[in-house]
């Protein structure tokens, strides 16, 4: 294999673009499964319907996919909530989260998979937008807009939800949720009601994280599962709840999958997370930023 | 029930279902039939593992399309009677599965979890990158048109299943009232209490994975041969995912019989809804159902079927 320099350096180009955009698909489950202890698996199923929700903003009235998955962050957000107090009443109250729980959101999984194919049938769908087909060029290196808006997004959003989470008040009590919640009830603050509240920021983040998804390519609707062995790869080797670990974690394997798919093909890139996954499992269950 | 009583009860009712099906004189019935007890088997390995240990695992479809697509393989290579690519898809699936709890087990029960739902998608890409088993094109299977003393081919796949199902069934039986079954009850119940107590938990997990992973490649072994055409997107399919946990979950998940009403019940049901074509063009409310099933039952009736029948024996080390 003759490993040409200048589609390597393309390679990881893309890779930190991709890596970029892997990062606002995972920070929702860093919150929800490395901050709250909720093995969310069916994170990726909201991130598609935040991709099909753009989708029809897009067709409908013609909207900017990014700008409609803001305008209907406050929906992705009452949805979280209300996901979670299922959650919490069916569940969590009852020391039942582990087995029952992980069931609960595997059929969540399947059911909005199945919906969105009854729904919108396997077609690929595709959006609209100025930004999706030019590329920046510098010197021999292609930065497709396609890619490079998502990544920047995906940053301005990771930034300033750690100023968020390590600023105020409620962001702090979140982190310290999981923690000890008999402390932060003797700091006069309710630990249901924090879960509930961060649980529904982290669905809410699928709503933007499903608008870039469609930007960057099209979809159909079984391409969540996909990502649950990225997602979950990238939250554990980025340590669970660390935003920056998160990140450093996502363009490591944004940079693996894109080299392996330059030089061995795109279909191989499914295995590479899983890899990823089962290495740091094996060998680093504390990520890499772990202690 | 002691074992033996229970396997020879096990088989009396295997040879009147039997014998049973061929008075009615229906192929039919023996090619769906030969999917419901696909599932038996399916939801009683899963339960092996999930029931009895409390340890999930979402890869079914792994387990079954390695069992198949090892039969597809040694199909290529070699003529072997389905019984003896049954225990060769048995072996891959078994030691995959060891592998997978090696790798994952020592930590907590949820890494498992999530590593059987990647090994899913892991496992569709290899074989769907691997051309001598046909690739995404997939791969034909001859099988021949008569078998001596049956006559039909299907007849003689449904007893293969019933086999299957019968030893499926006798060997979960058998864990039960044994000191493993009591072993891998302290792990559902108190892990770390079992650990301090002594009991050896990541040798019996690991036990359950083998056993549960063999089971499942062993049911996928004749898939070939049922289906004659066989590629990943049908192997892999997320039916079997989801059907052989909501199987244990509807059933019941602490004893044998739960698995066994469940995928009776589900497993019939959806072959009804297949045959009368209940949803025209869209089979996939079939699996809706399920889903949402799945579902009610955990947030409604978390003992299934058994526990709201009230025929449930607690089993739990917890007494």
């Amino acid at each position: 294999m003759l490993w040409d320099p200048q589609l390597l350096l393309n390679a990881i180009v893309a890779g930190l673009l991709l890596g970029g955009f892997y990062a606002v698909v995972t920070v929702g489950v860093s919150i929800s499964f490395g901050m709250l202890d909720i093995v969310n698996i069916a994170h990726p199923a909201f991130i598609m319907l935040g991709s099909y929700v753009a989708y029809l903003l897009n067709g409908a009235l013609g909207l900017d996919p990014i700008l409609a998955s803001l305008v209907v962050l406050p929906a992705f957000f009452l949805l979280g909530a209300l996901v979670y107090q299922v959650y919490y009443v069916a569940f969590e109250r009852r020391g039942q989260e582990s087995l029952r729980g992980l069931a609960f959101f595997f059929g969540l999984l399947f059911i909005s998979e199945v919906g969105l194919i009854l729904a919108f049938g396997v077609d690929y769908r595709f959006v609209e937008a100025p930004y999706i087909g030019p590329s920046l060029h510098l010197g021999f290196l292609d930065f497709p807009l396609r890619m490079l808006i998502p990544c920047a997004v995906s940053l301005a959003l990771l930034v300033s939800l750690h100023l968020y989470l390590s600023h105020t008040f409620l962001g702090r009590a979140i982190a310290a949720v999981s923690q000890d919640p008999l402390a932060l009830r003797l700091m006069a603050a309710n630990p249901t009601r924090v879960k509930r509240i961060a649980f529904a920021l982290s669905i809410a983040t699928a709503s933007i994280a499903g608008a870039l998804l469609i930007v960057i390519q099209p979809v159909e609707p079984s391409m969540g599962r996909d990502y649950i062995g990225r997602v979950f790869a990238i939250c554990v080797l980025g340590g669970m709840g660390s935003f920056p670990g998160t990140l450093l974690a996502a363009i490591l394997l944004g940079i693996v999958e894109s080299i392996t798919s330059t030089f061995y093909g795109p279909s191989w890139s499914p295995a590479v997370a899983f890899g990823f996954l089962l290495l740091t499992l094996a060998f680093r269950p504390v990520g890499i930023l772990g202690r | 029930m002691r074992a033996h009583t229970f396997l020879f009860a096990a088989l009396a009712v295997a040879a009147i279902t039997f014998e049973g099906l061929r008075f009615l004189e229906n192929e039919y019935l023996f090619f769906a039939g030969y999917v419901v007890l696909q599932y038996v088997v399916l939801a009683t390995a899963w339960n092996i593992l999930g029931g009895y240990t409390g340890y999930v695992n979402f890869g079914t479809a792994a387990f079954f399309a390695l069992g198949a697509y090892t039969s597809v393989a040694l199909g290529k290579l070699v003529s072997l009677p389905i019984p003896a690519l049954i225990l060769a898809g048995g072996v891959i699936s078994g030691v995959v599965g060891l592998g997978m709890g090696y790798l994952t087990l020592r930590l907590r029960g949820v890494f498992f979890a999530i590593a059987t739902l990647a090994l899913a998608v892991v496992v569709q890409t290899l074989i769907t990158n691997w051309d001598f088993v046909g690739g995404s094109r997939g791969a034909y299977t001859v099988r021949p048109a008569v078998v001596p003393l049956l006559g039909s081919y299907v007849q003689y796949l449904f007893l293969i299943m019933l086999g299957l199902a019968v030893i499926a069934l006798a060997i979960a039986h058998a864990i039960e009232g044994s000191r493993l079954g009591y072993g891998f009850a302290t792990i559902r119940d108190d892990e770390a209490a079992a650990e301090v107590s002594g009991v050896p938990t990541l040798r019996l997990k690991l036990v359950a994975t083998t056993v549960s992973g063999a089971l499942m490649g062993m049911a996928g072994a004749p898939l070939p041969y049922y289906v004659t055409y066989l590629d990943p997107a049908s192997g892999f399919n997320l039916a079997y995912a989801v059907n052989s946990i909501a199987m244990p979950l509807i059933g019941g998940m602490t004893s044998w019989i739960g698995p066994l009403i469940g995928a009776l019940l589900l497993g019939s049901v959806q072959q009804v809804a297949t045959v009368s074509n209940w949803f025209g063009n869209h089979p996939e409310i079939n699996l809706l159902i399920v889903g949402a099933l799945l579902m009610l039952f955990v947030i409604a009736a978390p003992n299934g079927i058994v526990g709201l029948l009230g025929i449930e024996k607690r089993r739990s080390a917890r007494g």
